[in-house]
């Protein structure tokens, strides 16, 4: 146990944990637009995977990480508009039709890569970026500012989200049409456009966080999210509706996925364990999620299509 | 200001609004009254366009227009108050006036300015209120406050205010009437829906009363009207706005309540120790605001919810932990203030709901299957009795009205001659002619020597009714007064949580 305490393990396991954290933040920052406005969008993990491959396969063929960063964004705007346009437009149950995108994306992202790949070849990643100054800072520097440019911007969208949801009239909007969509609707805000941002946000994150834990690991490969949608999902719920709690979240996540791999590549946890002790994150997740979500109130108008009466 | 001109709007199988003229002029309180369905509600969504009429033209100054969403009568100085409110909750007060207008510095929102101007509009209509506060804290008096200065922030020169008072305590409803003296003095109309016709008689310059979608009267001269002329005018007959009745003969208690306590839906303590003593042959008048405990306390007479302290005593047997069966049993009926959520079965049939009750009822079976001539002949006879209108006994009932509905529930408690009976706003939405029967029918339940509980927030309701008259507030009794002693006054500043000064 003590070789895991020695100083170059802690910080490799602490940066990892933050790299791991990236997708999973991402995926929750767009979902928690949506859930603010009363869209619970449970297709996350296909969109994730569909962005994942779109992102894969562009650096695959074109190898240029950022040119599959955009694919990804392309293909979580065109996830997105469809999701507003089945629960918005269409007013349809949010729970079953989240699950429809999921099994699309789980499905056609597996095809795909069948049929345009087939073996899995390892890509490039993103460059790492250590950030002048800050970077050399002992310890602190190497867990924190020695990441690639995603990174950086992942977190740097917390502090915008907040700002935006709390102090633009679009987030006053937002959170609006997510408590009272009537009264939102009385005073002439369109309910449906402002659903319809809100998801295409959700979607554009979905889509990026794929694309980045592609790049990011690397390789694609069935199922590469391993559910982290859903994860994203249920942080959304943890972090109580607010960017900071999300992110919160997403670091507990990350960090315990991150000391569970230290571990196992130590050998501190036997071979024959390490199934088990990959459903730690989850578990854990859950459970904190159990213990903290309860305290708060989620937004009244969540998974309610609005119709106006007439 | 406002001018509608042969408005017909028609619904599947409805004549909701038939050649209706109405107008508004500025500075002057223009109420609209009716019964239920008589097409109030209606012909202001109209106007507010949430509804296009089938017929007819809208004038605002003189000039036809044609409004098609509530932004369009926004934008013509239009503005309303909903019964149900349009508030978001969660949101301060100045996001909730904000929310849908242009900010002066977008994309970022302008609160702070929209503060300064709600404090401004707030002086000069006596209409205080926090700025600042989250609207889930506010009282439903200052909840209303809010969304009248949302009109008036978006400059409303003709306010529709529909029912504001139901949820009003009367000093509430006087503070209301004062601000909207201010608003016609500065030149604004106000079109006022309501069915309390004191209140109507007190602040209208002119009324218009409409039945079955037509204009049946219009009264320019106010001050010759009377509650009586306008009802009969609502109705199409004359009608008893107090039961006859004749001195209440009490005698022996026959419920008696020690030191109650019951808790809320929320866990918080809704009943704090209330003690009451209903005698046979007499009605209780319970006074209040709604949210007092008032829910409470009868679900706990009636057996729907166990007191957390105290008993209940019916003809000396105690019923505080009996279940909603042996309450029945000892003779305990009541009836619930949320008709369709607990006194009918929407999708049921009328004699279903007649019979939601006493189905155990030996009287209804044979050889251990219900006996349907039996069934008939009990419900065909409450019908009747009760002038219930009913298609038939197989008519679902929520195709009912609401006044029939009620008649229904209250024949099926009545029928089963009850020892205590518990009434909960029993003509809240109760069209004037069914309100009538109804008191009339508690009256005779109490000659009959019934021990009877009437809660209303409908102050003259409990007027008419009661024998005595308690006075509810945060879950306690403010003090208890004969009917012969009571005043208005003194009962709404009670009802506010006001002690009763010196008697």
């Amino acid at each position: 146990m003590s070789q895991f305490f020695s100083q170059a393990i802690l910080i490799a396991a602490v940066a990892g944990g933050i790299r791991l954290a990236v997708p999973l933040l991402l995926a929750a920052l767009g979902e928690t637009y949506g859930q603010r406005s009363g869209v619970l969008n449970l297709g996350v993990d296909g969109v994730m995977l569909l962005g994942a491959f779109g992102g894969y396969f562009t650096v695959l063929e074109l190898g240029n990480v950022w040119l599959g960063l955009v694919v990804g964004v392309g293909i979580g705007a065109i996830l997105g508009l469809a999701t507003a346009f089945i629960s918005v437009t269409l007013g349809a149950e949010q729970g079953i039709s989240g699950i429809g995108v999921y099994l699309f994306g789980l499905g056609m992202s597996d095809l795909l890569f069948q049929k345009l790949v087939g073996t899995p070849l390892p890509i490039e990643s993103f460059p790492k970026v250590p950030l002048p100054g800050l970077s050399s800072i002992p310890v602190v520097g190497e867990m924190l500012f020695q990441h690639s440019l995603v990174v950086y911007a992942a977190f740097l969208l917390v502090p915008i989200s907040t700002f935006v949801i709390n102090r633009t009239t679009f987030g006053m909007n937002i959170r609006a049409v997510g408590e009272n969509p009537e009264a939102a609707d009385s005073v002439g805000i369109s309910v449906a456009r402002v659903r319809y941002a809100t998801v295409l946000i959700g979607g554009i994150l979905a889509g990026v966080a794929g694309a980045a834990l592609a790049i990011d690991l690397g390789i694609f490969q069935q199922n590469l999210t391993n559910a982290q949608g859903f994860i994203a999902v249920a942080l959304v719920y943890f972090g109580a509706w607010r960017p900071l709690g999300v992110m919160g979240g997403a670091l507990l996540y990350g960090m315990v996925n991150s000391i569970v791999l230290q571990l196992k590549t130590l050998g501190i946890i036997p071979r024959s364990w390490s199934d088990i002790a990959a459903m730690a994150p989850a578990v854990i997740t859950i459970l904190a999620l159990v213990l903290v979500a309860r305290r708060f109130r989620q937004p009244a108008a969540l998974a309610k299509p609005f119709v106006r009466e007439t | 200001m406002l001018e509608l001109r042969g408005i017909v709007k028609r619904f599947p199988g409805v004549l909701a609004n038939d050649r209706v003229d109405f107008s508004v002029r500025p500075g002057e309180v223009h109420t609209l009254l009716g019964e239920n369905g008589a097409g109030k509600s209606t012909l202001m969504k109209i106007v507010y366009g949430l509804y296009r009429p089938d017929d007819g033209d809208v004038l605002v100054d003189g000039r036809p227009v044609e409004i098609h969403r509530p932004t369009d009568a926004i934008a013509l100085g239009i503005g309303m108050v909903h019964q149900h409110f349009m508030l978001v909750d969660t949101l301060t007060v100045a996001e909730n006036v904000a929310m849908g207008m242009r900010s002066s510095r977008r994309p970022l929102t302008d609160l702070d300015v929209v503060a300064d101007r709600i404090e401004e509009l707030g002086e000069r209509f006596g209409l205080p209120v926090d700025p600042h506060a989250v609207v889930w804290q506010l009282s439903v008096g200052q909840r209303q406050r809010v969304e009248i200065l949302k009109a008036l922030y978006r400059e409303a020169r003709l306010l529709i205010l529909d029912e504001p008072t139901a949820v009003l305590t009367p000093q509430e409803a006087d503070q209301l009437f004062d601000t909207l003296r201010a608003m016609t003095a500065d030149g604004r109309g106000i079109i006022f829906i309501s069915h309390k016709l004191r209140e109507v008689l007190a602040l209208s310059d002119r009324i218009t009363v409409l039945r079955h979608g037509r204009v049946v009267g219009e009264v320019d001269d106010v001050g010759a009207a009377t509650r009586e002329s306008l009802a009969e005018m609502m109705v199409g007959r004359q009608v008893k706005l107090a039961p006859d009745k004749d001195q209440a003969r009490p005698g022996e208690p026959r419920l008696r309540i020690r030191g109650l306590r019951v808790q809320g839906d929320r866990g918080v303590e809704a009943v704090c120790g209330v003690d009451l003593d209903v005698c046979s042959g007499e009605i209780l008048g319970i006074a209040g605001v709604s949210g007092n405990g008032q829910r409470e306390l009868a679900e706990a007479v009636a057996g729907l919810r166990r007191p957390s302290g105290g008993t209940v005593t019916v003809d000396g047997v105690e019923l505080s932990t009996a279940s909603p069966a042996d309450t029945h049993a000892a003779g305990v009926r009541y009836i619930s203030e949320s008709r369709m959520r607990e006194g009918a079965i929407g999708a049921f049939t009328v004699a279903e709901n007649l019979l939601l009750v006493d189905h155990g009822d030996r009287r209804f079976h044979r050889r251990g299957l219900f006996d349907d001539r039996a069934i008939e002949e009990h419900c065909r006879h409450l019908v009747d009795q009760y002038q219930v209108k009913t298609p038939a006994l197989d008519t679902p009932v929520e195709s009912l009205s609401g006044g029939n509905i009620q008649k229904l529930i209250v024949a099926r408690e009545l029928s089963a001659r009850p020892n205590v009976l518990v009434a909960s706003q029993p003509t809240r939405g109760v069209d004037i002619g069914a309100a009538e029967y109804i008191h009339a029918q508690l009256v005779a339940e109490r000659d009959r020597g019934t021990a009877v509980v009437v809660i209303s927030e409908d102050l003259d309701e409990v007027l008419a009714l009661a024998d005595r008259i308690a006075v509810i507030y945060e879950g306690r009794i403010v003090d208890i007064v004969e009917r012969t002693d009571a005043n208005r006054e003194t009962l709404g500043l009670m009802m506010a949580g006001g002690h009763p000064t010196s008697r």
